[in-house]
């Protein structure tokens, strides 16, 4: 058990209040991902460092914190992401059900695949909405139009999205609204049936009602799958995570380069209440940041 | 607003916001006059061209409408008369094999270079080259394809066709190369995060998506190659019967007709030299809007 892991557990059971949260019955659940001293340099340039943090089985985790320091490259960690861009190196250990996900013999593309992403970004493929959801399990190997026909249903079901498009299946997934394109990248990341649902700022482009949306849907995600949302919005990160970490730039004297840290790993709601650091509580309420 | 205002000083802001007789003003018609110019003056000969084709070739065309496309090239070059049949096939046969060898070559280079080379020594010594070919006078490459090709195994459409090849090949990689760094880099991304492979995404998403550029990028090599007379001069020959077969014996097509008739004294072999003419620019303008409407075709289809 990780120092945080206590840290944590104790920082709950000698709270002044009794804690009701659903962060408590989440303790029991078990952790998917170990962070241990996870740092990230793009070349020379150290972007990330001493990140620590247990991600749980089941809830929603959120990343928060200023542009800059590092939740997204973190976040690109936890699928192997970060190896599409050339320089980035990343050093410490990602520990996914106690393997690292960096360590020998690992294939980052059968990591994809059990850790699905949603972009900033909506971008679906310029293929029908149907193409657009079954590419991954095509490229999996299904091949049965039935089958297809039943991955592709459940996965727009299970984005809410099925209602409003299932007349037009075969049309172009580019001429939906962009909320409705961002459901359907969260249907086509479903629909490879994933452990883990990673969303680097999946409401950024959309507007409150599509946001709201996309919110609800991911409270009702929760109970099939693992969450970790990346947001610049904090009353997001409070509505629907389990828990929330907060990361910041820290500028070092030296070099006068900035390297994102983790400042604070906690339920959520005592990261918006009653926050331990103070560079936390001044970015809550919004006097930094 | 304006209710807030006087009306002296609304009066006063209708004034400022009017156009300006300013010398500023007068510098910028000039020069939008200027590029109007040269815009005219880069139409005048096209349009000069064309007509002269036109003139001088339809006479000749329509004369004997569907013969002069299908029959022989008279023996004797004083003979008045269609037509241009075998030279027709010969460029469909030269070009389209051509086409064969330099596209798929290329599109395979080009992909190499783009996802796979990216920035290593041997993929900027292959981009390098690749310019350096793009700048090599198509006589040259006609020389060269004479020497190591047809010195050896004699004339023949192959040999006109690999000489367009060298000419279609930078011009299929540039276009291709262009295309694949135009998709956008998180459509790779979405791809990557379904535990999609690289080879993978680059067929089922890349590939797809760069296509219809890479399309008619490739329809304009075909139609400039169509037109080159030089790479043909000393690797075809000058049949005047149709050769089917481009493997063995002498050849002709529409570009090296047009240099023979238009050299000749005959008025009837200068009229079928203006008739291979228009229909070179046909086949071109053909080509042209092919590749125009197949690009516009995906561009509605997205």
């Amino acid at each position: 058990m990780s120092q945080l892991q206590e840290h944590l557990m104790s920082a709950e059971s000698t709270g002044n209040e009794p804690d009701i949260s659903p962060a408590v019955e989440a303790v029991s659940s078990r952790p998917v991902f170990s962070l241990k001293n996870l740092e990230v340099h793009y070349g020379a340039f150290r972007a990330v460092g001493d990140v620590s943090l247990d991600i749980r089985e089941k809830e929603i985790t959120a990343f928060i914190g200023p542009s800059g320091c590092g939740k997204s490259t973190v976040l690109r960690c936890l699928n192997r992401m970060n190896d599409v861009i050339p320089s980035a190196r990343v050093g410490g250990e990602v520990l996914y059900h106690g393997v690292n996900l960096y360590g020998e013999g690992i294939s980052p593309t059968e990591v994809r695949r059990r850790i699905g992403m949603v972009f900033q970004k909506p971008n679906p493929f310029p293929k029908s909405i149907y193409d657009n959801v079954a590419f991954g399990p095509r490229v999996n190997g299904v091949k049965s139009k039935a089958k297809l026909d039943d991955i592709v249903e459940k996965a727009l079901r299970g984005a809410a999205l099925w209602d409003e498009v299932n007349t037009r299946l075969k049309a172009s997934g580019l001429g939906l609204s962009g909320g409705q394109q961002q459901r359907l990248c969260i249907a086509r990341a479903i629909a490879v049936e994933p452990e883990v649902i990673l969303m680097d700022e999946p409401c950024s482009a959309l507007d409150p009602i599509a946001t709201a949306r996309v919110e609800d849907l991911m409270l009702e995600m929760k109970s099939r799958y693992t969450i970790v949302i990346v947001t610049h919005n904090m009353q997001q990160a409070a509505r629907v995570s389990d828990r929330t970490a907060f990361f910041t730039t820290e500028v070092n004297p030296e070099s006068d380069r900035r390297t994102g840290r983790l400042v604070e790993f906690d339920a959520t709601q005592k990261m918006f209440s009653m926050p331990s650091d103070e560079r936390t509580e001044a970015y809550v309420t919004g006097r930094f940041g | 607003m304006s209710t807030m205002m006087s009306d002296q000083s609304t009066a006063q802001v209708l004034e400022d916001l009017r156009p300006k007789r300013s010398w500023r003003q007068a510098r910028s018609n000039i020069m939008v006059m200027l590029m109007g110019l040269a815009a005219l003056v880069i139409v005048v000969p096209l349009v000069f061209v064309i007509g002269s084709v036109i003139s001088r070739g339809a006479g000749v065309v329509f004369r004997d409408f569907p013969s002069f496309f299908t029959k022989k090239i008279p023996i004797k070059s004083e003979d008045i008369g269609p037509g241009m049949g075998p030279a027709i096939v010969g460029t469909m046969l030269i070009t389209g094999f051509a086409t064969l060898v330099a596209v798929p070559l290329g599109i395979l280079g080009a992909v190499y270079l783009h996802e796979y080379g990216g920035t290593t020594k041997l993929s900027k010594l292959i981009r390098f080259l690749a310019t350096v070919m793009t700048g090599v006078p198509s006589i040259v490459m006609g020389l060269f394809i004479y020497v190591i090709f047809t010195l050896r195994f004699g004339l023949s459409g192959v040999g006109g066709a690999l000489a367009l090849a060298c000419l279609m090949l930078p011009v299929v990689i540039r276009a291709t190369e262009e295309m694949l760094r135009l998709v956008p880099g998180n459509l790779r991304e979405a791809s990557y995060a379904l535990g999609t492979s690289k080879s993978r995404t680059i067929l089922t998403v890349v590939l797809p998506s760069a296509l219809p550029g890479i399309v008619s990028g490739c329809l304009l090599a075909v139609a400039r190659a169509a037109g080159e007379t030089a790479p043909l001069l000393f690797t075809i020959g000058a049949a005047r019967a149709v050769q089917g077969n481009i493997f063995k014996g002498a050849n002709t097509a529409l570009p090296a007709q047009i240099f023979e008739n238009a050299k000749s004294l005959f008025p009837g072999a200068q009229e079928r030299g203006w008739g291979a003419a228009l229909t070179l620019v046909g086949i071109a303008f053909l080509f042209t809007l092919t590749a125009r409407i197949v690009s516009s075709a995906y561009q509605k289809r997205r």
